[in-house]
């Protein structure tokens, strides 16, 4: 029944920056750059007007796939691809959990840690594209370029990832562990693997189907799979194979989407 | 049996967690660790099987030095010291029997417990260690399906599956209820006099504790300040360890506060021969399980 606080106004307090005009300065200083920056992108309108045409003839190939004319390269490419995506998917992982483990700060020695961390940043510095030129440059077109990139870019995901969880464990089991006079191997097994099994598993998956994706792009400089085939059908305007090939990426994404949400669920 | 000489641990922040402690177990012997929270408890008892490493002194397990040891003579040593800690440290996504079983890994080689193929002994004993501490039908639950006492005792049978010399035992009942509190410092007590197995035990409850131990060492800053027997532990000497304090209204409030614990479960649990003291004690733990 206080009088003495009714009609009190209240304004939630800024947030980011606390003086008004400095606010209004940033502000506004940010909307005139976007101006200024939107008017200097070049836009040729009459190359915009012939490009539509050429979009919608692409367009059309989508609404009317052709996956009959060049069946034949489509699904050597998807099985390519999908030889591609599992292989490396497979060895990528495999590689990537020792490195994982080594570049735990939690159960790694110092030299070890610093080596197994270069590694993943080295990984992770080159986008897959670049790493593909580069192995195709080296072993030549085809998918074992494309199975080596996938690899490569597999290590770099999954350690950085397993290290994070790993050092995100419950301590108390791990050393419990210890206490019983476990070897290192066992310590892993029995006070790490545990805890960290179920989203290894996640992950895996998970990197599965970026592999998928990636192998699709990768193969557009020349690293094999279905990328190659679809890059094929563009150069020669076929864009109802390439339209063809488009849907198939979309559902097998998809598909490997969903049954890996229900793994993950599962693996709890 | 165990002797400490002299321990000391200052961590790297520059805490001095231990100031020279040195004391000595025997066999058989139930030790209570009391003082308030940051007194060294914890760190003591770690730095007895070098999870904590100190960083002075001596610590002799039947006359064998620990201090100086390192990788496989250390596990040797550690594989014969059980240690059961505050909020149980099981692995919560094996089972219940793999828990207990991994108790051995200081004794089996690296492809046995990858394999779960421990030998039949240890199995055996695994089993026979579930139906002591009753839970030998959950063997093969996953140890997070269990409640908080079961998990504790699982604990216990994992430390014991090491055919431990000493136990280390670092807040057992901290996450427990009152009577589940009392049933495992009974059970822990119990075990240690059927195999005359020394322990020293942590514990955050001064009640507890003179009711379970035959010793209680006090620590306060890192410096043992008491060490006698249950009875001597008076007000002056809780004073001393912890700080001032009205002891005395506490413990009235405290034990008043576990009979009801006590009272509520039996008028739940339907404990109709409530003979309670007199009854025996891993038939009530049994029944329980």
């Amino acid at each position: 029944m206080s009088t003495a606080a009714a009609g009190r106004r209240w304004r939630r307090p800024p947030v980011l920056i606390q003086s008004r005009r400095t606010r209004w300065l940033v502000y506004g200083g940010l909307l005139i750059y976007l101006a200024l920056a939107i008017s200097t992108v070049e836009v040729n309108w009459l190359r915009v007007y012939e490009g539509l045409d050429r979009g919608w003839r692409f367009a059309q190939g989508f609404l009317a796939p052709d996956f009959v004319s060049r069946w034949k390269d489509i699904s050597q490419g998807l099985a390519e691809s999908l030889t591609m995506t599992v292989t490396s998917t497979v060895v990528g992982v495999l590689l990537a959990v020792p490195i994982g483990i080594g570049a735990a700060r939690n159960v790694a020695p110092m030299p070890i840690y610093l080596f197994c961390r270069a590694i993943i940043a080295l990984s992770r510095t080159f986008q897959e594209v670049i790493v593909a030129i580069f192995f195709v440059a080296m072993f030549g077109f085809g998918p074992f370029a494309g199975f080596l990139t996938l690899a490569f870019a597999t290590i770099g995901f999954m350690a950085k990832l397993l290290a994070e969880d790993i050092e995100d464990i419950d301590e108390a089991q791990a050393e419990a562990v210890r206490a019983t006079g476990a070897s290192f191997p066992q310590l892993i097994n029995y006070g790490i693997q545990p805890q960290v099994m179920p989203r290894l598993i996640g992950l895996s998956l998970y990197r599965l189907d970026i592999n998928f994706r990636e192998s699709a792009v990768i193969g557009i400089v020349g690293a094999g799979g279905i990328g190659a085939t679809l890059n094929t059908a563009i150069d020669r305007y076929e864009y109802d194979s390439a339209g063809a090939i488009l849907l198939l990426i979309i559902l097998i994404v998809m598909a490997a989407e969903y049954s890996s949400s229900h793994v993950r669920g599962w693996v709890q | 049996m165990l002797r400490l000489d002299n321990l000391a641990k200052r961590y790297k922040t520059g805490d001095h967690a231990l100031r020279g402690v040195s004391l000595e177990v025997d066999r058989g012997q139930i030790v209570g660790l009391i003082g308030p929270s940051g007194a060294g408890k914890s760190t003591l008892i770690r730095c007895i099987n070098r999870l904590v490493e100190p960083t002075g002194g001596k610590v002799y397990l039947n006359d064998v030095e620990l201090t100086s040891m390192s990788g496989a003579d250390l596990r040797r040593v550690r594989r014969r010291i059980g240690m059961i800690f505050q909020e149980y440290a099981l692995v919560e996504r094996l089972t219940v029997m793999e828990n207990v079983l991994s108790g051995r890994l200081g004794y089996v080689p690296f492809w046995r417990s990858f394999l779960r193929r421990y030998p039949q002994a240890d199995v055996d004993k695994a089993f026979a260690l579930l139906e002591r501490v009753g839970l030998a039908e959950h063997a093969d639950k996953r140890a997070d399906e269990l409640s908080g006492g079961q998990r504790q005792r699982v604990g216990i049978a994992r430390a014991l599956e090491q055919d431990p010399e000493l136990l280390l035992i670092d807040e057992p009942t901290a996450s427990l209820d009152p009577k589940t509190s009392r049933q495992i410092m009974r059970l822990i007590r119990e075990i240690c006099e059927e195999r005359s197995l020394p322990a020293v035990i942590n514990i955050h409850d001064v009640l507890l504790a003179r009711m379970f131990v035959d010793r209680i060492i006090g620590l306060t800053a890192g410096e043992v300040v008491f060490d006698g027997p249950p009875a001597e532990l008076d007000d002056a000497v809780l004073t001393r360890i912890y700080g001032a304090e009205d002891w005395t209204a506490m413990q009235t409030a405290a034990a008043e506060d576990a009979e009801d614990a006590e009272d509520a479960a039996a008028a739940h649990g339907g404990h109709v021969r409530r003979a309670a003291e007199g009854e025996r004690p891993e038939e009530r733990l049994a029944g329980l399980a």
